[in-house]
């Protein structure tokens, strides 16, 4: 089984690399890019903790074929902060204790990059059901929807 | 005492209670961090189990010829890789475990035991080829049939797991084996007499599902085996030494030649306390030379790894018209899975301690079913049974008109109450959690149409143990604090802030390592709640070390006896002159006073302070179609002191959500040949963002007098409450008993609809 | 390995000429996120798998005065961006919000929603309730079939390799009809409908039901059609009891199994439930037209 040849640009970066037709792109992602914020939890699109965008889509990454990432542009975790400066969601969960053990941040942190970007204003039952399907099984989610609303906030007074 | 998830200031530290963003923070919210699954080696090949797809039966042969055959096969182990294994309880985790029965979950020795258990290993140069050559091994079964429940399990005629297993704690010795691993009892006053006392009795049975603790990051580990020089695990754990020791043991290694490495850890709540994949990697790896990882799928995670025991509770309770209960009786059962070691003692130890009750009396059976071997899991054995006592307990109150938490008051547990299991309370917290509970907005809102309450009390011995940390200061002032306990939920910011607090240093000043086996001395496991207690005392234990260090070197500079220096926020003073040296200045010319300042803290904390908490809930049933939503729920909590208020919150909160799913939809089903016919998240139901509404906290502050700063511990107490206070609401909202778990849309319609 | 090869066709002509001379078995791939769970596992046979996101047609939606015509492979999440679409059939874009997460919804798609067959899928009852119909495109030219007629078995389609479900149309609604879709779930979101209803309203200015179509989900093998319970509502104001019968007629009609989202008695419970509860939020949305 030859091996498929996939162009495509990860974080804003020309990324090129070979891969079976079978794979995901979560995998191609984590063990032949070695760009392992993206975590797998699960494998079957339950959990989010693989959550990336594809052309500003946001997908679970265990449920897209490597191969479909041709052309594409893929955003992940490693993309959110700019150099060392954190961006305003990442900084949002880290002064609200958003994250406890942290396997589900960098999920959660694509998933609410996405959200804000759809919903700038979104309320507390908006924020909650755009991110029904991204487990965190340490904090309730009481801290991570208040970092949400108050990362909106700062970046709606930003804007 | 204020609500809304403000901490109560029962003292005036300058670090200790503010809210300072954890050191592990940036690496965590970037992607950086490295978890178990996260580290590959040059070389590295990959391992698979192949997994009982019967719950029980006898394997009869095992062909691997087509396996072996398939290119990039590498190694098949076995039971039989492991260097002779022979029976001693060694520590792990929170207790204790049989070497034998670790052996044998690991892998099966000639008899399979539950849907998912673990009978060989592959190694291949891919996960794919690893993946493929599962598929081409033959094995022969013969199927017998599976017990699946405490009431099989103890019947007459039961299928037996183990024929060298016999009941321990029996008066007689027995003569036949049985799947009662062992009966304890617990007693206080005289039970016959407490219940000739009361005017009104109350007893139910009570049943709990097998749970998981739902950690998002599934088991993993990469290994190195190294004959002459030192092997190597890296693995997601709460507990690296205890995987060194138990690794060690198995495969005769001694400890200095194996080096584990606790990665970042992605949840565990008591289930990565154990070992499921480390010696079998370690085994490939010996055999192949080559590094190997291992990964669990999630189904492997919920099929083989140790779940939370399911139970069937039986209790009684009497009470006299004025609302003192005299007597409180418990026959508890508890599922130990695959082999012995349930909860169940914890259970009887747990479930009447919010009391102050004279005469008391319960058994606890642990009971071995063909499920995965039950693991710890936050506050292990109390939320089953304590679930029983409060649901009771709140039925009591109903019937006696007896405002709840005023009842529960009436009868509290507090310092010099003496416990079912020994020893008298020492200061408590629980009658200023029930007044706490009593003087919430939530507690004073009324309930609309379709609602209910329910109000529950937990109680948590928490633990200490062998904690020790080194703390390195560096020639500019700033410090790196050495430890051994995993964080798991922020923990490196507590060390930060109760060595910033000692030292009068501000905490951003310190940098918080998880070393590893070698670069530090042993550490007992994170678990128990035991970090911030006894972990954390390690830490001023070091730091003192460190004041005592600076101020003999401040005293040396001067001339002067050390006894003339005070040590006033990061600063040496000598009282008789007034001449101050910072720690930075005396850390600059420590080459010069006898060499680089380090403090070592190793200790064995004693004195872990229980922690009481209520809880309120308030639910709204469907009752068309029988499903429950949470609409407010409060969580109130001692801790003794919250060093770093967030993350007790965040304690208590996802203790309250983890609570919340085990009482509404989490549950193992299994099919009656005993497939679990539910392992993955779609059918295993752990509470989502949208089910859930914000969790108010209430940290109450009743010192522990054994830790420097007050702290009891808090991580596991937080999921005993939800259990009854959730079920109970359902009671309340339908205006039926609620008995069994889960309160599942289908089982609560049930209750309805035999009730109206 | 079980995906042995993957296509990109850019026409509907070269997707059927793919799908027929394929020589493993075949699957057609648009949002993936049944088929690579499903491909997962490693025993299963070699599959070559065709991915249809490439022809424009598959991935764009008009509605007009013809009615609505759905590009299969359109994703969820732009499906129920569409205001458009959503003003005159809000319960089809109410059936595919509930697929699946956040996530989900940005790869996964009606097409194969409905391809796959499954009973409990969200969008079939909704489908079957506003009356839409599948235009499949094969070697042999292209033929239309009912939605409830497409789906045959549990993950059973009535295409042979080397069709391709190529649109789906609906008509456009009479005047002062609207659907409405419910599904039962344990949870708030990430489950599999326990029961479904899929509802299409037709009401007349005095208030009176003159026309319905009702279907339900995940209490039969695939999802059914139930003329008996629209039949308990035309010519009613819709009244409890009328409603009452309606439900009972839903209930009656299902044929549902236990498993561990639920036992057959609960669904047949639940699922007539859900047609009540449905049939008042259409009747409702009609009326308001």
């Amino acid at each position: 089984m030859a091996k498929i040849h996939v162009s495509t640009t990860v974080n804003g970066d020309a990324v090129e690399f070979l891969c079976n037709p079978g794979e995901t792109l979560l995998d191609i992602l984590r063990n032949d890019l070695q760009l392992t914020g993206t975590k797998e939890g699960c494998g079957s699109g339950d959990c989010g903790a693989c959550s990336i965008t594809v052309d500003d889509r946001l997908v679970c990454s265990c449920l897209v074929l490597a191969v479909e990432a041709e052309g594409k542009a893929i955003g992940t975790i490693e993309g959110v902060a700019d150099k060392d400066q954190l961006n305003v969601i990442q900084q949002k969960f880290l002064e609200h204790a958003a994250l406890q053990c942290g396997i589900c941040t960098p999920g959660l942190i694509v998933s609410v990059q996405a959200l804000l970007k759809e919903n700038p204003e979104p309320t507390e039952e908006e924020a909650r059901y755009y991110l029904a399907g991204n487990l965190c099984r340490c904090t309730g989610y009481d801290k991570i929807i208040r970092a949400v609303l108050d990362a909106a906030e700062t970046m709606r007074g930003a804007a | 005492m204020k609500n809304n998830n403000e901490a109560i200031a029962a003292d005036n530290y300058k670090y200790i209670g503010t809210r300072s963003i954890r050191p592990d923070g940036f690496e965590k919210v970037t992607g950086r961090a490295n978890y178990g699954a996260d580290l590959s080696l040059p070389g590295m090949i990959w391992g698979k189990m192949l997994r009982s797809p019967h719950a029980h039966a006898m394997i009869k042969n095992i062909d691997t010829s087509r396996a072996e055959a398939l290119a990039g096969v590498m190694a098949i182990v076995t039971y039989d890789d492991f260097p002779g294994v022979s029976s001693e309880i060694v520590a792990a985790g929170e207790g204790t475990e049989d070497l034998l029965d670790l052996a044998r979950n690991l892998m099966a020795d000639g008899k399979v035991l539950y849907h998912g258990h673990a009978i060989l290993g592959v190694a291949a140069i891919s996960k794919q080829i690893a993946e493929q050559a599962l598929e081409l091994i033959d094995i022969d079964y013969d199927i017998l049939p599976a017990v699946l429940d405490v009431r099989d399990a103890m019947a007459k005629d039961a299928p037996i797991l183990h024929q060298t297993m016999f009941t321990k704690g029996l008066s007689e010795t027995p003569t036949t084996p049985s799947n009662v691993a062992s009966v304890v009892e617990l007693k206080k006053g005289d039970i016959l007499a407490g219940f000739a006392q009361a005017d009104i009795v109350i007893e139910r049975e009570f049943y709990t599902p097998t749970v998981h603790q739902g950690y998002i990051e599934p088991h993993a580990c990469t290994v190195r085996y190294d004959e002459h020089g030192q092997s190597m695990v890296w693995c997601s754990t709460q507990g690296h030494f205890d995987v060194r020791s138990t690794t060690a043991k198995l495969l005769h290694m001694s400890l200095s030649k194996l080096k584990v490495i606790a990665s970042e850890i992605g949840g565990g709540f008591g289930g990565k306390t154990t070992v499921y994949l480390e010696p079998v990697a370690l085994l490939m790896s010996k055999k192949t030379g080559r590094p190997v990882k291992m990964l669990m799928d999630r189904d492997e995670v919920f099929k083989a790894s140790g779940p939370g025991s399911a139970t069937r509770n039986w209790i009684k309770v009497g009470a006299r018209n004025d609302g003192t209960i005299t007597a409180m009786q418990g026959k508890l059962h508890y599922e130990a899975g695959a082999f012995k070691g349930s909860p169940a003692r914890l259970g009887g130890m747990t479930a009447f301690t919010p009391y102050d009750v004279e005469n008391m009396f319960v058994e606890c059976f642990d009971v071995v079913v063909n499920k995965p071997k039950v693991a710890a899991y936050r506050a292990p054995g109390a939320p089953q049974a304590e679930y029983a006592a409060e649901m009771i307990i709140s039925e009591l109150a109903a019937r006696l008109e007896i405002d709840p938490i005023d009842f529960r008051l009436q009868n509290v547990a507090k310092e010099g109450t003496k416990t079912i299991y020994g020893p008298k309370l020492k200061k408590v917290g629980l009658v200023e959690c029930l007044e706490a509970a009593k003087n919430s907005p939530h507690y004073q809102q009324p309930l609309k149409d379709n609602q209910g309450r329910g109000v529950s009390s937990g109680f948590w011995f928490n633990i200490g143990g062998s904690s020790s940390v080194t703390l390195n200061m560096n020639r500019d002032g700033t410090g790196t604090i050495v430890e051994g306990s995993p964080d798991i939920g922020g923990s490196r910011a507590s060390m930060q802030l109760m060595a910033a607090e000692t030292l009068g240093i501000a905490a951003d000043n310190f940098k918080t390592v998880v070393a590893d086996t070698e670069n530090i001395a042993h550490n007992d496991g994170t678990g128990g709640s035991r970090t911030t207690f006894a972990t954390g005392m390690a830490v001023v234990e070091a730091a003192k070390d460190v004041i005592r260090q600076m101020k003999s070197r401040a005293a040396s500079v001067w001339s002067v006896e050390v006894d003339t220096i005070d040590w006033v926020d990061g600063v040496a003073i000598n009282i008789d002159s007034t001449e101050k040296l910072s720690a930075a200045e005396i850390c600059a010319t420590a080459d010069r006073t006898g060499g680089q300042i380090s403090g070592q803290g190793n200790i064995n904390a004693r004195g872990a302070g229980p922690s009481f908490a209520v809880h309120i809930c308030d639910v709204e049933v469907d009752k068309e179609t029988g499903k429950v939503d949470v609409v407010r729920y409060t969580a109130i909590q001692d801790a003794g002191k919250a060093i770093h208020p967030s993350y007790v919150e965040g304690q208590y909160q996802g203790g309250a959500a983890q609570g919340i799913g085990w009482a509404l939809n989490e549950e193992y089903v299994y099919n009656d040949k005993g497939i679990l016919q539910n392992p993955g998240f779609l059918d295993y139901r752990i509470p989502l963002a949208s089910d859930l509404p914000m969790i108010e906290t209430v940290i109450v502050e009743v010192p522990n007098p054994a830790h420097p700063f007050g702290v009891r511990g808090v991580g596991e107490t937080g999921i005993i409450p939800p259990l009854a206070a959730t079920a109970y609401a359902v009671s309340d909202a339908i205006n039926a008993p609620i008995t069994d778990l889960p309160c599942s849309p289908p089982n609560v319609l049930a209750v309805i609809q035999a009730n109206s | 390995m079980p995906i042995v090869d993957y296509k990109v066709p850019v026409s509907v002509d070269e997707a059927v000429i793919m799908l027929k001379g394929c020589n493993t078995a075949v699957k057609i791939l648009a949002g993936g996120t049944d088929l690579i769970i499903q491909s997962k596992p490693a025993g299963s046979d070699p599959l070559t798998v065709v991915d249809i996101k490439s022809i424009d047609s598959m991935m764009t939606a008009s509605i007009d005065d013809e009615g609505l015509t759905l590009g299969p492979a359109m994703s969820c999440a732009e499906l129920t961006a569409r205001d458009d679409i959503k003003s005159v059939y809000p319960g089809l874009i109410e059936a595919a919000y509930l697929i699946g997460s956040t996530q989900v919804q940005g790869r996964a798609s009606i097409g194969g929603n409905l391809s796959n067959a499954s009973p409990a899928a969200d969008t079939i009852p909704a489908l079957i309730a506003i009356g839409a119909r599948c235009i499949i495109a094969g070697p042999d030219g292209e033929r239309v079939v009912a939605v409830e007629d497409f789906v045959v078995g549990v993950g059973k389609n009535c295409m042979a390799q080397g069709e391709l479900l190529k649109s789906i149309q609906v008509p456009p609604p009479e005047a002062k009809t609207s659907d409405a879709y419910l599904r039962f779930i344990p949870r708030t979101e990430m489950d599999i409908a326990v029961a479904g209803a899929g509802v299409s309203i037709t009401m007349d200015s005095e208030g009176v039901c003159t026309a319905a179509r009702i279907a339900i989900g995940a209490v039969a093998v695939t999802a059914l059609l139930v003329p008996a319970a629209a039949a308990a509502l035309v010519g009613s104001k819709l009244e409890e009891s009328a409603l009452q019968a309606a439900a009972a007629a839903a209930s009656a009609a299902s044929k549902p199994i236990s498993d561990r989202r639920g036992t057959a008695d609960y669904r047949r419970h639940v699922v007539g439930v859900l047609v009540k509860r449905a049939v008042s939020i259409a009747a409702q949305r009609a009326q308001e037209q």
